[in-house]
């Protein structure tokens, strides 16, 4: 009977915990840094790149990559490196914004759904089940015809199609606490809903949804270079490791720097995001907090 | 003086379950009133229809003179500041993600009185219910159930209620800790003048806490008293029954138990005549017939053949 | 000389935790006869729990053994083989746990359940129903047969925890643990319980470990008493011994606790002040030191668990007095 013993440690900020937490497990360590790295060279993309990833350069075209370019050049003789960094920013600029948007909105709908009236409740799980029944990649597809391909397509397709996995999930976590003592304490107490919602009920399902996040941006950033590999993503000549991926696959035989150029990150991002999703899981969870 | 509290013939049905079938009874200004009963008589019900937390179908709640029963919850909010609840769980009652400091003065920030010094109100409660002022820091999983315990306590005491309705305030395995409490309690009382409902199905707590006891089964009362009279001498064979189902830490206690037949039937089957005529040692013929709730000498029973009487 | 079924010899165990090792269980010393019920009491942060995975090897993967032996006749169960283990479990060593809501498949029926775990016997299936309805009627099941056809949540709670005594001396246990049995009842089921246990002891002749914080229910029911108290034995002997002439000041500060024991109306109830001690960072010398009010000098030292008389032993300075020390 361990859970008796009252644990004399200073209380930490939650975040420092949980950072140190996943930095004590090796595949944690790994996400983490692969994460940094990604996050690291998008934002500062510009001061890191050799060169302009959109300026053609036709006289170094097709070049190998032992040469001034790091990783070679494209038929365009545009710089594959700077076009991987410049691409990598493009890809967190889908997923970030349409992963927290899918999980701001589907939270919040997730909540009133499984704290609010039971018509609310059917009426909510209908819409989310209505969404997702659409296949993502059709529904990308038909967006695509009607307003054609850009950015904003694209985070406007994903977020749509993600709300209802942050709504399900977000509705189950709030229907499993919404009669539990400390909810009923506060009822008691005469909070308001908000209230209720907002100061008790959140801080306790952010964490599985942290961990939900973690796993859903390499599926976004595969889903982003599927949707350019097809030429529906971001446009041309703007950098995507799925254009790059796409440049690579029709002339693999001359160039295949650019196909390990597009796939490897998409590849390193999905395991980072993927390890540091798994860790997330055993930290946030106090239960198994506990115990280490 | 009118009483704190008066419930009368209160009514809850979930669906074709009527977990409450009508329960009457008064608490007075600084009294304790004890609820006892078994799983499934109702206890837990009776508090959470007088707070608003569960429906009550039926019957009057008046507090302090005034019905509260179906009010809505934002004429209900200013009278929640009177009306402090204490809840089973020490620690499932706390808000997880909250500091102690954070959860002492949710009251405050509820009932909008924003001009209060939070800290030092949070170090006041602590100091009432005997907590160092440190644990303000900490968060409920780093406390003990003792500790949790009194945090949910210090909590209730928040806004000066004038009644406190509390779901088995000493559960928990601790005879140690249970004693700390009671005593808390009691001190509590008589310092600040306050009423209290003590719902458990402990007898060994009632009897040094309460000024009068109920005991319920099935979602009635089948006996009321003072706690003195019921202990000396019990009217309804259940009470009895309770009373000797209390296993002694005495090894040659030679107990005359009285054995109770079978478990508690079915709320959604309610049995005809006296309901606890299946289980009953004293049954006869004349049980088929419903029993009402008769008093004598301020000593209220529902039973055609009551005990010592 | 009566058979010794379970012996516990000098057992401690460690849980590896962030903050150092947690010493949950130090230099454990008791046994436990053929035929005989011996109770555990203690209080939460006590141990009992690490000592049932301990005898059981039901084990987590960051505790160490640190020294000393769990013998079930004859045999060191820490050493034994997983397959001797397993064998033994459910076999000649049963559990009964505390929440009886919780211990059966739910959707499983009664019926099939107690079928399964005849696994090991030969008999065909409709002598292992014919046996599973036996044993329900013989924990007080009216109507066993019928009931055999119907799923765990169509029993109340104090049946299904006579379901699970019911299964746990199935397989007719030389030694049944019982954790908690009956702290999720009420107190008329608790009762119940108990006197159904006695009469099953009497009739399998089983011994029994019996593991509850309620003093009265230890009373009642067992013939020897181990007290425990933040991961070590302070006091075992016989039940009257305990009771009547406890040895060391946390016994006898317990039994004074307990509400059963105070008959008269009290403003103030006798209490033990402070906490468990922290068991990853354990104060030096006698452990109940902090909390104790006869506490002198010598307490700076580690009371060794010492026999006092036939049939009880305490882990207490105070009863070294007259010595030299």
């Amino acid at each position: 009977m361990t859970d008796a013993i009252v644990n004399p440690a200073k209380s930490k900020s939650e975040l420092a915990i949980i950072i140190a937490g996943v930095a004590r497990d090796p595949l944690g360590l790994i996400g983490l840094i692969i994460v940094g790295v990604i996050v690291f060279s998008a934002v500062f993309a510009a001061w890191i790149v050799p060169y302009d990833p959109i300026a053609m350069n036709i006289p170094d075209r097709m070049q190998g990559p032992p040469t001034a370019h790091l990783l070679g050049t494209d038929q365009l003789g545009r710089d594959t490196f700077s076009r991987v960094i410049m691409g990598g920013q493009v890809a967190l600029k889908v997923a970030l914004p349409a992963i927290f948007g899918a999980m701001a909105i589907g939270l919040t709908l997730g909540m009133i759904a499984g704290y609010g009236p039971k018509w609310l409740d059917n009426f909510l799980m209908l819409l989310f089940d209505t969404i997702r029944s659409f296949p993502t990649v059709m529904f990308a597809l038909a967006v695509v015809a009607l307003v054609g391909p850009s950015l904003q397509t694209v985070v406007f397709v994903v977020m749509a199609t993600s709300i209802p996995t942050y709504g399900r999930v977000a509705r189950t976590q709030t229907l499993t606490l919404r009669n539990s003592e400390f909810i009923l304490a506060e009822r008691a107490m005469g909070a308001s809903i908000v209230r209720i919602l907002s100061v008790h009920m959140l801080p306790n399902i952010i964490g599985v949804l942290a961990v939900l996040v973690a796993m859903d941006i390499p599926t976004v950033i595969a889903l982003e270079a599927g949707l350019s590999f097809l030429g529906l993503g971001v446009k041309p000549p703007t950098p995507s490791w799925g254009a790059l991926l796409k440049d690579g696959y029709a002339l693999i035989r001359q160039t295949p720097w650019l196909v390990v150029g597009g796939g490897l990150p998409i590849v390193i991002a999905t395991l980072g995001f993927t390890f540091l999703g798994e860790s997330l899981r055993d930290v946030v969870d106090p239960k198994l907090r506990k115990n280490r | 003086m009118s009483p704190i509290l008066e419930v009368k013939d209160l009514e809850t049905s979930y669906g074709h379950v009527n977990v409450l079938a009508g329960v009457s009874f008064s608490v007075e200004q600084g009294e304790t009133y004890a609820m006892v009963g078994e799983s499934g008589s109702g206890k837990t019900t009776v508090i959470r229809a007088i707070a608003g937390l569960a429906p009550a179908q039926a019957g009057s709640v008046k507090f302090d003179g005034q019905e509260i029963r179906g009010m809505s919850e934002k004429n209900l909010r200013p009278l929640r500041k009177d009306i402090a609840m204490m809840f089973q769980d020490p620690t499932g009652s706390l808000s997880p993600r909250l500091t102690i400091r954070n959860l002492i003065t949710e009251p405050y920030k509820i009932q909008g009185m924003k001009d209060r010094d939070l800290d030092a109100e949070a170090k006041r409660l602590l100091e009432l219910v005997n907590l160092p002022s440190h644990f303000a820091n900490r968060y409920p999983y780093q406390l003990s159930g003792g500790q949790a315990r009194r945090v949910g306590v210090a909590r209730a005491l928040a806004l000066e209620p004038k009644l406190i309705l509390a779901d088995e305030p000493t559960a928990g395995p601790d005879v140690s800790v249970q004693g700390e409490l009671l005593n808390l309690l009691n001190d509590l009382r008589e310092r600040l003048g306050l009423s209290m409902v003590i719902i458990t199905h402990n007898l060994n707590v009632v009897r040094h806490v309460s000024d009068r006891m109920g005991i319920l089964y099935l979602g009635r009362l089948v006996e009321e008293g003072t706690t003195e009279a019921i202990f000396e001498a019990p009217r309804h064979p259940y009470t009895n029954c309770l009373l000797s189902a209390n296993p002694e830490p005495d090894p040659d206690a030679r107990l005359e138990r009285i054995a109770l037949k079978g478990e508690p039937p079915s709320l959604i089957k309610r049995p005809s005549g006296c309901e606890f005529r299946d289980r009953c040692p004293v049954a006869s013929d004349i049980c088929t017939q419903v029993p009402s709730l008769e008093v004598t000498d301020g000593h209220a029973v529902r039973c055609l053949t009551p005990l010592h009487l | 000389m009566t058979e010794k079924l379970l012996e516990i010899d000098d057992l401690s165990v460690d849980y590896e935790t962030a903050r150092g090792d947690l010493k949950a269980l130090r230099n454990i010393t008791f046994d436990v006869n053929k035929s005989e019920i011996v109770g555990i009491v203690g209080e939460s942060g006590c141990g009992k729990s690490t000592l049932i995975s301990a005898i059981l090897r039901l084990i987590a993967p960051n505790t160490r053994f640190r020294s000393g032996e769990v013998r079930f006749k004859g045999e060191d169960l820490l050493t034994a083989s997983e397959r001797k283990i397993r064998d033994l479990r459910g076999d000649d060593i049963s559990i009964v746990f505390q929440d009886p809501m919780q211990t059966h498949n739910p959707v499983i029926s009664i019926g099939q359940q107690m079928v399964d775990i005849q696994h090991r016997s030969k008999a065909n299936k409709a002598e292992k129903r014919a046996t599973a309805a036996k044993m329900l009627g013989a924990v007080g099941i009216p109507d066993p047969e019928a009931r055999l056809s119907q799923f765990p949540h169509e029993f109340s709670g104090g049946m299904r925890q006579r379901i699970a005594i019911a299964m746990a001396l199935m397989s007719e246990p030389d030694l049944l643990i019982a954790d908690e049995p009956t702290t999720a009842l009420d107190a008329t089921l608790e009762v119940q319980i108990i006197e159904r246990l006695k009469d099953l002891q009497r009739d399998f002749g089983c011994a029994i470990l019996f593991i509850s914080h309620h003093l009265g229910v230890i009373a009642e029911l067992c013939d020897r008493v181990v007290v425990m108290y933040a991961g070590a034995v302070v006091e075992s002997g016989t039940v009257r011994e305990i009771f009547h002439h406890p040895k060391h000041p946390y016994t006898r500060r317990l039994i004074e606790c307990d509400p059963g024991h105070i008959k008269e109306r009290a403003r103030v109830l006798p209490t033990i002040p402070g906490e468990v001690p922290d068991l990853a960072n354990l104060p030096t010398g006698c452990i109940f030191r902090d909390r104790c009010d006869q506490a002198f000098e010598r307490c700076a030292e580690v009371p060794p668990l010492t026999r006092l008389s036939d049939g009880q032993n305490a882990a207490c300075w105070l009863n070294h007095a007259e010595e030299p020390a």
